[in-house]
């Protein structure tokens, strides 16, 4: 009975290893087909004979040296770098008043506002794109990155307020209550006393205003059509899936490296993402 | 000491009265910069699909619902129509199945955790506009590395094979294999995010129902159907509204998979409106189809929400 029971929970871990381990293959085998074309020779990438998850003529750095050299791959990186701060900047110039206000000042008024202004996070760019871009075009900023920074703060402010409000409330009023009594004003408690309780939400707030700025696709690829100005989430589709340039092993090369330090900074944060999601349902 | 209270209180009080004030000029910024960014284009969005303006003129005639109507006439939008549910449906069933099955298979700690844990949730954290280029690197017609497994282990590629003597399948080719294909990916991306709601979830119950019933007797399908899944009802309501609308509202992945082709037999919502606004330069019609996203997303929203929040009370 007892060796029964032992080898059915040996057979149940045995399971959930393979589980596990068929799961991750899934999730990551592109990204290591990516990896490794990106070091490929061209002739051993283009013969359909070889095996497409390893080497079968020796590594080569010649698709980075393509990538870097004759395309405008780090011009897009710096793009999208200075889109992701700008935009940082705006969302918590708007944030930290707004989440705070709701949290504390604005009463019960202050959860059924905080749940309406996450519900606009829901209404797509994908829906604004086409009468966005006309708005553009009169604000005279159309194919240019100013438009970006203006256009991502529209789905940064919702969802970035949200997460905020909750640390908010995770700070005990008493904090402020008793900076207010000991002579700071409302404004001085809030510098004083809250800020430093809420660097972590507001270490969130950075990484997911940079993360969803940098990812964005939509209104990049309605509003930048001059490739100098493109961000690097529309540059590697639009210019090199069907540009002149119209290499596998750079393409893949371009697509990894610059997914790798969004994927990072989101996987360190994304239980803080989980969390103001499965706010609403509390 | 009883007049320090009472100042105490008094403060309090008059700190209380300019706090409406203070709670509206903090918190105006911030909704007037959405309502201007986000409301503008919205009301421009209605205007424009009752309209026929195009991106080059300046004058938008008022035609009605004719863009509406003519679209619902149109065998391009109805399969798009089609197109755009099946992916949502589908998507939602496997990432809720798979969801759950990866999530428990998580809860447990093992060694290297970390790392399987970033690996899992690459689909989703990655840029998704990038990451669908290795997708599409694994479809391509000749090259395609699932192509060049199936030969290697004999299922594709010499006469009697089970999946056909030609030497590539052309996943992106004609029939139904795109749309599958575009459903393959999807669920890929979108089943890392459904699995981390569940875990959160999952981690949320506390360990002392867990542990009571099983020390009452109750199996591991009995813990799963009577405790757990009872208990998770709200986060799986979360779980469907997000995989639901990040799906439906989607459009990178048959833009840079299919372009909504072969002949227009993969288009979804959002990229029949790009084609037709940007490309085609309709912008009244692209609007129109866009908008069709619109009564749908309230509706679930709402319905879910209800649903979430009439259980609390």
């Amino acid at each position: 009975m007892d060796v029964r029971a032992q080898s059915k929970r040996a057979g149940w871990r045995m399971g959930a290893h393979m589980g596990i381990g068929l799961f991750t293959l899934f999730s990551a085998l592109p990204f290591y087909v990516m990896l490794i074309t990106a070091f490929k020779r061209e002739s051993d990438l283009y013969d359909p004979q070889n095996n497409p998850f390893w080497f079968t003529e020796p590594p080569t750095m010649a698709n980075l040296d393509l990538l870097f050299g004759s395309t405008k791959f780090l011009t897009w990186l710096l793009n999208s770098f200075l889109v992701g701060a700008l935009v940082v900047v705006i969302t918590l110039v708007l944030v930290i008043p707004a989440a705070y206000s709701l949290a504390r000042l604005a009463g019960r008024w202050g959860e059924t506002l905080g749940i309406g202004i996450f519900l606009t996070y829901l209404v797509p760019p994908t829906l604004l794109f086409l009468p966005f871009a006309k708005v553009m075009a009169f604000l005279e900023l159309q194919n240019s990155l100013w438009a970006l920074v203006v256009a991502y703060p529209t789905f940064t402010v919702p969802f970035c307020t949200w997460l905020m409000l909750g640390f908010f409330k995770a700070i005990p009023r008493d904090i402020e209550e008793q900076a207010m009594v000991d002579g700071y004003g409302r404004l001085g408690a809030f510098v004083y006393a809250v800020l430093p309780l809420a660097v972590p939400g507001i270490l969130t707030v950075v990484v997911f205003a940079f993360t969803l700025s940098t990812s964005e696709f939509i209104y990049a690829l309605a509003f930048v059509q001059n490739s100098v100005q493109k961000t690097v989430s529309i540059g590697v589709p639009s210019e090199l899936v069907r540009g002149d340039v119209f290499r596998w092993g750079s393409l893949l090369a371009g697509a990894l490296i610059a997914s790798i330090p969004v994927s990072i900074l989101y996987t360190l944060f994304i239980d803080q993402f989980v969390a103001g999601l499965t706010a609403l349902a509390k | 000491m009883a007049t320090g209270v009472l100042e105490e209180y008094g403060t309090r009080q008059r700190l209380l009265n300019s706090d409406r004030l203070l709670a509206g000029a903090l918190i105006a910024p911030a909704i007037i910069y959405i309502v201007a960014l986000m409301g503008v284009p919205f009301v421009l969005s209605i205007y424009y699909s009752l309209s026929d303006v195009t991106t080059g003129g300046t004058d938008a005639p008022f035609v009605g619902l004719a863009n509406f109507r003519a679209l619902v006439g149109d065998p391009t939008f109805q399969q798009t129509l089609y197109n755009t549910f099946l992916l949502s449906g589908m998507t939602l069933l496997v990432v809720l199945v798979l969801g759950t099955i990866q999530a428990e298979l998580l809860i447990r700690s093992f060694r290297g955790k970390w790392l399987v844990r970033f690996l899992i949730l690459l689909p989703w954290t990655a840029p998704v506009s990038l990451s669908v280029i290795g997708w599409l690197w694994m479809f391509d017609s000749i090259f395609s590395p699932i192509d060049w497994s199936l030969r290697e282990a004999g299922l594709l590629g010499h006469p009697g094979a089970l999946l056909g003597p030609a030497t590539n399948l052309y996943w992106l080719g004609s029939g139904g294999l795109p749309m599958a294909s575009i459903i393959l990916v999807n669920v890929w991306r979108i089943l890392p995010l459904g699995t981390v709601i569940v875990l959160a979830g999952l981690n949320s119950i506390p360990r002392e129902v867990e542990e009571q019933a099983l020390i009452d007797g109750a199996g591991y399908f009995r813990r799963l159907f009577q405790i757990t899944l009872p208990m998770m009802l709200p986060i799986f309501g979360i779980a469907v509204l997000f995989t639901f609308v990040f799906t439906f509202t989607d459009m990178v992945l048959v833009y840079i998979l299919t372009r909504g082709g072969p002949a227009n037999s993969t288009h979804v919502l959002t990229t029949l409106a790009f084609f037709t606004g940007v490309q085609g330069g309709s912008l009244g019609q692209g609007a129109a189809v866009a908008l069709f996203m619109f009564p749908v997303l309230t509706a679930l929203s709402a319905i879910v929400l209800l649903l979430i929040r009439r259980r609390e009370v």
